[in-house]
């Protein structure tokens, strides 16, 4: 097994209940480093759940409960001593709405820096150039750094927020559903720069347009009421499917 | 045909509705302005009350109130923000939290005079601050933390959980998100809940009665300890004591204009600098 195809985060045997509906079952998974891997399923199915608890996200959801463990880098994401705050800068996210904070451009990518002690000014200017170029997005920001990022299109929102995950150096992005409102030439920056990302980071996207999944991914997960059916290739997955669930809602038999 | 008759009726009655509340507002406005009007001067607003009150100025009174309303809103605004902020964003959901709000919520209905009292009591003889800027200043923030509390809370519930979490992914710890992403974007709701609180601290006469008011003093405070005039007591005071009815009334109507225009003032000032803080957060 070459280096790139190293394991990255190793899932086991999670269960995640919200109140006493078991939200997901049994879930085991290995996410490998420098490849991108896909969540395909019907709405509410648990793929944004069980992505959430790479970053303990659902940490903020009240009357939850989690089972099983999930490592990264020989520590248990959800192990209770796990330190929170040290797996969210290693575990970035892209929200499935553009969420810029209410400020500058440049505020919203110095925010990562700053809350991490960052005080010197040339590296954060520094950082924010490199992410904006990370994220594709520079040449279309250079003279608007001070502008309110809520002024941006909602594509250049979702790159910013893009570019603000990278300033924080993550290994791992998830990205949940990150195309879901944006239009189509938007849609098709954002899976470019994930391809392009994958080179540096470990990937995890959740999507509801299959040939999304097809173009971006490595890997293809589907989930079905709370259940991992079908892992593999991506590209076995969506033309061989081993079970007849994948095939029916890849064909469009449910969904 | 019923229907029509229905909407049309309805359309009436909302409208007249507006039209006597706006008729009520201007009548006061204009009876204010009518009858207070003619004493206002420079002198007025800038001398000391002489002979008995019956003529002079009531500049003491002005600086009273000032000092009333911006010791009160020190107070409140601080204390009233971080349980505004613990409500919303550390407690957790249910029935002692529930308890908490709807004491809150009954603290604001509570009568004014009560927490003159409870001011006297308290901050006055407990605290032996005496009667004095400090108590005063005391009673009307605890008068006015109700208001505060829900005007904040409220800004606090209207920013959207998706920035929350943004901050959260980042990194940043519950304490970061609330002060450099919650809080600031919550700024100009919370605005407008001072606003409101200043115009009610600066026209309560209750809770001043027996903390801070003096009937009459000469010059102006010297520090927190010391009684002062204000201008809702002194109207009180000119139009219930005193030998010459009619030449008070018409300083007291003065009185009322001055408060009018300070609440006023203190208003435009404060969404001056909401809309200022809105665009320097948000430009």
């Amino acid at each position: 097994m070459s280096t790139e195809n190293k394991i990255r985060i190793e899932a086991a045997n999670v269960n995640f209940y919200y109140g006493n509906n078991r939200a997901i079952k049994n879930m085991s998974l290995n996410f490998y480093g420098n490849k991108v891997t896909a969540f395909i399923g019907p709405s509410g199915c648990g793929k944004s759940t069980f992505i959430r608890l790479l970053n303990k996200m659902n940490d903020l959801v009240s009357d939850t409960r989690v089972e099983g463990s999930i490592y990264l880098d020989g520590e248990d994401i959800l192990n209770k001593k796990t330190d929170v705050v040290k797996i969210r800068r290693k575990v970035g996210m892209v929200f499935q709405k553009p969420n810029p904070f209410p400020k500058t451009v440049f505020q919203n990518i110095a925010y990562g820096l700053e809350i991490n002690g960052e005080k010197n000014k040339k590296k954060i200017t520094q950082t924010v150039e490199e992410s904006l170029h990370k994220a594709a997005l520079w040449n279309e920001v250079k003279d608007r750094l001070h502008d309110n990022a809520l002024r941006l299109s909602g594509g250049q929102q979702q790159r910013l927020c893009i570019a603000r995950c990278l300033a924080v150096e993550p290994e791992v992005i998830l990205f949940d559903e990150p195309c879901a409102s944006l239009d189509p030439i938007s849609t098709n920056k954002i899976e470019e720069l994930i391809l392009e990302l994958k080179k540096q980071y470990t990937i995890a996207i959740v999507t509801h347009n299959m040939q999304q999944a097809a173009r971006v991914s490595d890997y293809t997960a589907f989930m079905y009421l709370g259940e991992l059916i079908e892992f593999g290739d991506t590209d076995k997955i969506f033309t061989v499917p081993r079970e007849k669930k994948t095939e029916e809602y890849l064909s469009g038999k449910f969904g | 045909m019923k229907n029509k008759i229905t909407e049309k009726l309805g359309f009436i009655l909302i409208t007249s509705s507006i039209i006597v509340t706006l008729a009520f507002l201007t009548v006061v406005i204009y009876m204010i302005f009518s009858k207070g009007s003619g004493i206002i001067s420079w002198e007025f607003l800038t001398s000391v009350p002489r002979r008995g009150m019956t003529a002079g100025g009531v500049a003491p009174a002005i600086v009273g109130t000032f000092y009333l309303t911006v010791g009160a809103v020190i107070f409140a605004l601080p204390l009233g923000l971080a349980c505004a902020v613990y409500l919303n964003e550390y407690s957790p959901k249910g029935c002692i939290v529930n308890i908490i709000r709807m004491s809150i919520n009954n603290l604001a209905g509570v009568p004014s005079v009560v927490f003159g009292l409870f001011g006297l009591a308290v901050f006055v003889k407990f605290f032996g601050f005496g009667v004095s800027i400090l108590s005063g200043s005391l009673t009307l923030g605890i008068l006015i933390l109700p208001g505060i509390i829900s005007a904040s809370q409220e800004a606090l519930t209207a920013v959207p959980q998706s920035i929350r979490e943004a901050s959260l992914a980042l990194g940043a710890t519950q304490w970061q998100t609330i002060r450099k992403t919650v809080v600031p974007a919550a700024i100009p709701g919370i605005m407008t809940g001072v606003i409101l609180s200043v115009g009610r601290a600066a026209g309560e006469t209750a809770p001043i009665l027996f903390t801070a008011a003096a009937f009459y003093k000469r010059g102006y405070p010297d520090s927190v300890f010391s009684e002062v005039m204000a201008l809702p007591y002194h109207i009180y005071a000119l139009m219930t004591e005193g030998t010459k009815p009619d030449k008070q009334t018409v300083i007291a109507y003065g009185c009322a204009l001055i408060l009018l225009a300070i609440v006023l003032l203190i208003s435009a000032a404060a969404i001056v600098l909401r809309n200022k803080y809105r665009s320097a957060y948000v430009n």
